[in-house]
């Protein structure tokens, strides 16, 4: 029954809108953001200039977690303590990206990856790049290690980390 | 639980496309008034209208609810948006239900629209703002790095391989060609899906749904309505929604969680004990080709790592034992983000019915369920429909 009824909406092709067959109304919003940081990652920022990272234990589920926050939303209750992480950890998963942000394509590709940290609780990780690797080199599991900025270069972001290598 | 039964007595649908000449509005209007006529209502008959739809972002508008309200029939009318990200087209149909369950209402406009070619140069830039705006954001991230990621995990857990996923393309895209509605609809190989260029590894193109606009309608009803407007109600016996944590690195993306979490809430409502033996007829969210698979194991149609081996098998095929996106899905029909999601529940209603032309499944299928997924890896929405 479906298959034999028409179906509404009108497909346009690119051609049709260079072509200014159709007419189209453009805006492009002046949108700019300035998030405060707030006291886990506000404290994790300010680790992260110093050359470290940070995690916060929970003392009734034990979990000590990163990113941290300072509420535990499992238990539903505030997290306890500050503990330092090391700046190693295994590679959990990984990918090899040849896109930007906005969908246009790289030559050379990066290699994102979900690092779990030493020092924090199993499965704990973090998003971020790896490098000093080929692609095809990279294994599941593979130990890696930030390579950070120099201390004068850095200035409490995420990228303060380059990336985490082999090790 | 005192609730009534409600079951859903028409769809309506426009075309799924790269760009439409209509606006949301237009869209939300030609679905809604086809789904009415469906059902031969008006927009008198109905109480109160549910409209899904995803962030405003991709319009440029904001209060987007608001905007569309008017193309959804809810002109001076209770009218409430709701969004869980992809999960939404299939939240949307749960709202409503829960709309007329509870007796607050006796008939409610089901509408969820989506139109994303209107966001320059590509809606990609957009979903950057799903990423943690501290940690995550400064990285330069793609969204699809987190499918690249949570497919590479389910791969590795359960030894699966690329070529194994890509017959969901295959299978998807092809029973698109039936679908008149469709958007991407091939019949390709597998060697297609692996020869096409690598998007974010091991991604590829023809793992991926396009970007698409879109909208998609149901009307749902009370049971003595229904009953008076109908003789063919499908009714939503089960419902299940379930959220996960937004520290997506903290879990472990092999396996879907809140989706079984979602599925067991609706079967418990459903009466389902045994899903793989009681339901016949699946329509599990398939914006990349892996997300089926990993639906299915979340939906426990079969178990974890099962599912590339029931694909394998035929299995899933539009005349295999458990037809599994008959429609041809977000991978063939297309991927306007809520409406993809309610197209699914829409399809399973056409096949209850029936009315599925050319897609029609064999063997008279009696109880069929649809789901979709959303957020940051965080969202599983389930209904399950019966005859």
């Amino acid at each position: 029954m479906t298959s034999e009824r028409e179906y509404p909406g009108t497909p346009l092709t690119d051609g049709q809108l260079r072509r200014g067959e159709v007419l189209l109304v453009e805006h492009e919003p002046n949108a700019r953001y300035a998030w405060d940081a707030g006291v886990a990652i506000g404290r994790s920022l300010a680790e992260l200039k110093k050359g470290r990272l940070v995690g916060r234990e929970c003392y009734r589920c034990r979990r000590i977690v990163v990113p941290p926050r300072m509420f535990c939303e499992q238990c539903f209750r505030p997290t306890d303590r500050w503990v330092y992480l090391k700046d190693s950890g295994r590679v959990n998963t990984y990918s090899i990206s040849y896109l930007r942000w906005d969908a246009t394509r790289v030559a050379k590709p990066s290699i994102p990856a979900v690092i779990e940290i030493d020092g924090a609780s199993k499965g704990m990780g973090i998003l971020h790049l790896l490098g000093g690797v080929k692609p095809e080199d990279v294994q599941m599991g593979m130990r890696v290690k930030a390579v950070w900025k120099p201390p004068r270069q850095r200035e409490g972001s995420i990228r303060d980390i380059r990336y985490f290598r082999p090790y | 639980m005192g609730l009534r039964r409600v079951a859903v007595v028409g769809a309506g649908m426009t075309k799924f496309m790269r760009r439409a000449m209509e606006t949301g509005r237009e869209l939300a209007w030609q679905a809604s008034s086809m789904a009415l006529e469906s059902c031969e209502m008006t927009r008198r008959d109905i109480d109160c209208v549910v409209l899904g739809t995803a962030p405003d972002t991709f319009d440029g508008v904001h209060m987007k609810g608001e905007y569309l309200a008017d193309g959804a029939g809810g002109w001076q009318k209770p009218v409430m948006r709701g969004y869980v990200g992809g999960g939404t087209g299939v939240f949307s149909p749960i709202q409503g239900w829960y709309h007329v369950a509870s007796g607050l209402f006796d008939t409610c406009l089901v509408v969820c629209e989506e139109k994303m070619s209107t966001c320059l140069p590509h809606p990609q830039a957009a979903f950057l703002t799903i990423f943690d705006n501290m940690l995550e954001r400064p990285l330069g991230p793609n969204l699809i790095w987190i499918f690249a990621l949570e497919m590479h995990r389910y791969m590795t857990v359960h030894g699966v391989s690329k070529r194994d996923i890509a017959l969901v393309s295959v299978k998807n895209k092809g029973n698109a060609l039936d679908h008149p509605c469709a958007q991407v609809a091939q019949k390709i190989t597998v060697d297609d899906v692996l020869n096409s260029e690598t998007l974010v590894w091991p991604v590829s193109w023809l793992d991926i749904s396009p970007v698409s606009d879109g909208a998609v309608a149901l009307v749902l009803a009370a049971e003595h309505v229904a009953k008076r407007v109908t003789d063919k109600p499908v009714w939503i016996d089960g419902v299940g929604w379930h959220l996960d944590s937004a520290y997506w690195t903290n879990r472990d993306l092999y396996y879907p969680k809140y989706v079984e979490y979602a599925a067991r809430m609706a079967y418990r409502m459903a009466g389902i004990t045994e899903p793989r033996k009681q339901i016949q007829i699946a329509e599990p969210y398939d914006p990349f080709s892996y997300k089926e698979l990993h639906h299915l194991e979340g939906l426990l149609l079969c178990g974890k790592g099962e599912a590339a081996q029931m694909t394998a098998d035929g299995v899933t095929q539009r005349d295999g034992d458990l037809p599994v996106c008959p429609s041809g899905g977000l991978l063939g029909v297309g991927n306007p983000i809520a409406a993809a999601g309610l197209m699914k529940v829409a399809e399973i209603f056409w096949q209850l019915r029936g009315e599925a032309g050319k897609r029609q499944v064999p063997g008279k299928p009696t109880t069929g369920v649809a789901q979709a997924w959303g957020d940051l890896m965080q969202v599983g929405t389930v209904t399950v429909l019966r005859t």
